[in-house]
């Protein structure tokens, strides 16, 4: 089993009860990367975090220094945190927001600094309620220690940061709907381009949108050095990374790891991680990157947590969510609840996926409830395709975020690689698996 | 009179003093509203649309997309059992249909008694406790059939008051202080703000008149 002896990253506190407190973050060297920061030029500081080649650890995967390069020069830039947290199996931030506010706080604050931004907010997803008090509080004492606010630690550089809640809504974990909500609207996208918001972001002004993990791996990056960053993984997937574990394990959680070195099949079974399968039956399919990416069957396991290694096997690494399903599960039954899912979150706007999204629904529920009809695994494809044409990856686009192309992923890959189990449910109106 | 007791209505005005525009305390403001009455009363959205400089209606329109803001009245706690993908792989529909019959109310209502509502809930970002249940947005662990008719019990019998709040995910949230940023500057970026967006505004009135001649 390849579990390397790279060092903790964004994990190094999550060991202690009072991790969350200034006192814990100040006696393991916290705050000393935004000093350091301060005495650099801001140019200096964004080149160390391009020198780490630290690819987003959102979703999309896009490198955060050259986010950071594109932003519009103006009088007024924002900063926006992006903490909505809602790819379902995905729960890595907000274990970096109640465990480790202020590493956060502080990667944010070195953004801010690098990007010459006075004002940052931090969208965090409505649910996390703990979360926001952890968050809120430490802001709190951040403030009171000098970290943010006017003229931090006696550098000249002013900084506000503001906490703001969602409400529920996965949509706003997509950028655009995300700025949207915090303008106080709806969380609908809006179309790229023209929005794009490096360009056109928060109140039309240019806007760089991080997540969490990625601000949270800043401070270690400029202690540190982009370099030892990179030095870290291979090829383009550089530094560690959080996966959340979960569904068939017998130790479901977060792990932080070494990308590319470290596998599927290590992160599954080495005890120190997931331990294996319970019972120790046989893995069926997986999840590689969240509900939005296509399944995996086992001859997958041996795939390197990596980017683009994982896209080039045709899925993708995602938001690190990784569920496995074990020679138990039902197939018909984890495609439709997927699919509930995108038909309850679909913002509405775009026809293909606000209506395709339901009927798709529909259809897999009558053949899960054994109600299923000859035709129902063409038209699925059919209504697929119509989505995103081509049923190719990754998908081609027919609406205005990728929320709709993302919802024949999982129907497309539980039809191809478990046909027959689909074609049994049809036949005998039941589930062949029990 | 005002919808909001005096508190309240301080704790609305400093939200709105964080952000550049009003109206990005809307959301911020019914999560208070509702921690004051449990649930998005009228009067509180005709308030927060005077607040924040829009109408009750627009308020209203955007509550409806948010599943935290609840446009009619809920129970005390809201009881949520995460379905999705890792929760299913758990147990939750097996969990979700013992709640249904232990309350005697489908998911989506709310129990004579006026206590409890329950919920068939998406990805509550707590996978690694399989089936994933909150209650009032607080985390009460992965839980057993058994387990599920304690937690029950111990709310009727408000046992568990201290760890889980009444509504509203900012009851336990306070800022301390307003902007800190000069105001100055502020007020000089506000006004670069303004002139950035009359620029834009200017060009695409340019842009769409260009055609009618």
């Amino acid at each position: 089993m390849a579990v390397t002896d790279a060092p903790r990253i964004v994990t190094s506190r999550i060991g202690y009860d009072d991790s969350f407190t200034l006192e814990r973050y100040l006696s393991t060297g916290g705050y000393e990367a935004l000093r350091k920061a301060l005495a650099m030029t801001p140019e200096a500081v964004a080149a160390e975090v391009d020198a780490a080649s630290l690819l987003g650890r959102g979703g999309a995967g896009f490198p955060a220094g050259r986010k950071w390069s594109m932003l519009r020069r103006d009088p007024v830039t924002y900063l926006v945190v992006n903490g909505d947290e809602s790819e379902p199996a995905t729960f890595k931030d907000h274990l970096l927001v109640e465990r480790d506010p202020h590493q956060l706080l502080e990667g944010v604050l070195i953004a801010t600094y690098a990007l010459q931004v006075t004002r940052a907010f931090i969208y965090l997803r409505g649910e996390f309620a703990l979360g926001l008090e952890r968050l809120q509080h430490a802001l709190n004492e951040a403030y009171d220690h000098g970290a943010v606010g006017s003229d931090i630690f006696g550098s000249g550089f002013s900084v506000d940061v503001v906490v703001h809640p969602g409400a529920g809504a996965y949509i706003c974990g997509e950028e655009t709907a995300l700025l949207e909500s915090l303008e106080g609207k709806r969380g609908f996208p809006r179309i790229k381009p023209p929005f794009f918001p490096a360009a056109i972001g928060l109140y039309g002004q240019p806007t760089v949108v991080n997540n969490v993990e990625t601000m949270s791996n800043l401070p270690w990056i400029v202690l540190h050095g982009g370099k030892a960053f990179a030095a870290l993984g291979e090829g383009r997937s550089t530094g560690t990374r959080l996966f959340a574990l979960s569904g068939h394990v017998r130790r479901p959680g977060t792990y932080e790891v070494e990308m590319v070195k470290t596998t599927f099949r290590d992160l599954v079974y080495a005890p120190v991680y997931g331990g294996g399968v319970p019972g120790d039956r046989e893995i069926k399919a997986f999840i590689p990157g969240g509900v939005s990416a296509p399944w995996f069957g086992p001859e997958r396991l041996d795939l390197p947590l990596g980017q683009d290694e994982v896209a080039n096997a045709g899925s993708m690494l995602g938001s690190g969510a990784i569920t496995v399903m074990d020679s138990t599960t039902c197939m018909v039954r984890a495609a439709w609840r997927i699919t509930r899912f995108f038909a309850r979150e679909s913002c509405g706007q775009c026809t293909p996926c606000r209506e395709g999204s339901g009927w798709l629904e529909r259809v897999l529920r009558r053949i899960e409830h054994g109600g299923g009809r000859d035709e129902d695994l063409d038209l699925l494809l059919d209504a697929s395709d119509n989505i995103a044409p081509g049923l190719t990856w990754p998908p081609q686009q027919t609406t205005i975020c990728v929320l709709g192309p993302s919802i024949p992923s999982s129907i497309h890959s539980a039809i191809d690689m478990f046909r027959d189990e689909f074609l049994l449910h049809v036949k005998e109106g039941r589930c062949p698996v029990g | 009179m005002t919808h909001f007791s005096p508190d309240m209505a301080a704790r609305a005005r400093e939200l709105v003093s964080l952000y550049p525009e009003p109206r990005s305390a809307l959301i911020p403001l019914c999560h208070l509203a509702q921690e004051q009455d449990g649930w998005l009363r009228p009067e509180a959205m005709e308030e927060i649309a005077g607040l924040v400089g829009v109408t009750a209606a627009e308020v209203r329109g955007t509550a409806t997309f948010y599943d935290m803001l609840h446009t009619e009245p809920v129970g005390r706690y809201l009881v949520s059992i995460c379905t999705n993908i890792a929760c299913l792989l758990g147990g939750a529909e097996e969990l979700l249909a013992h709640a249904e019959r232990t309350l005697g109310v489908r998911a989506g209502r709310t129990t004579p008694d006026g206590v409890i509502t329950l919920e068939d809930a998406e990805c509550l970002a707590g996978c690694d406790r399989a089936p994933c249940v909150t209650v009032n947005h607080r985390y009460v662990g992965g839980l057993s059939a058994d387990a599920f008719d304690q937690l029950v019990a111990d709310l009727r019998a408000g046992r568990r008051g201290d760890e889980i709040p009444a509504h509203g995910t900012l009851v336990r949230v306070r800022r301390n202080g307003g902007l800190r940023v000069e105001g100055a500057q502020v007020a000089a970026e506000r006004a670069a703000m303004s002139a950035a967006q009359a620029d834009r505004a200017r060009a695409a009135h340019d842009a769409s008149g260009a055609g009618d001649g």
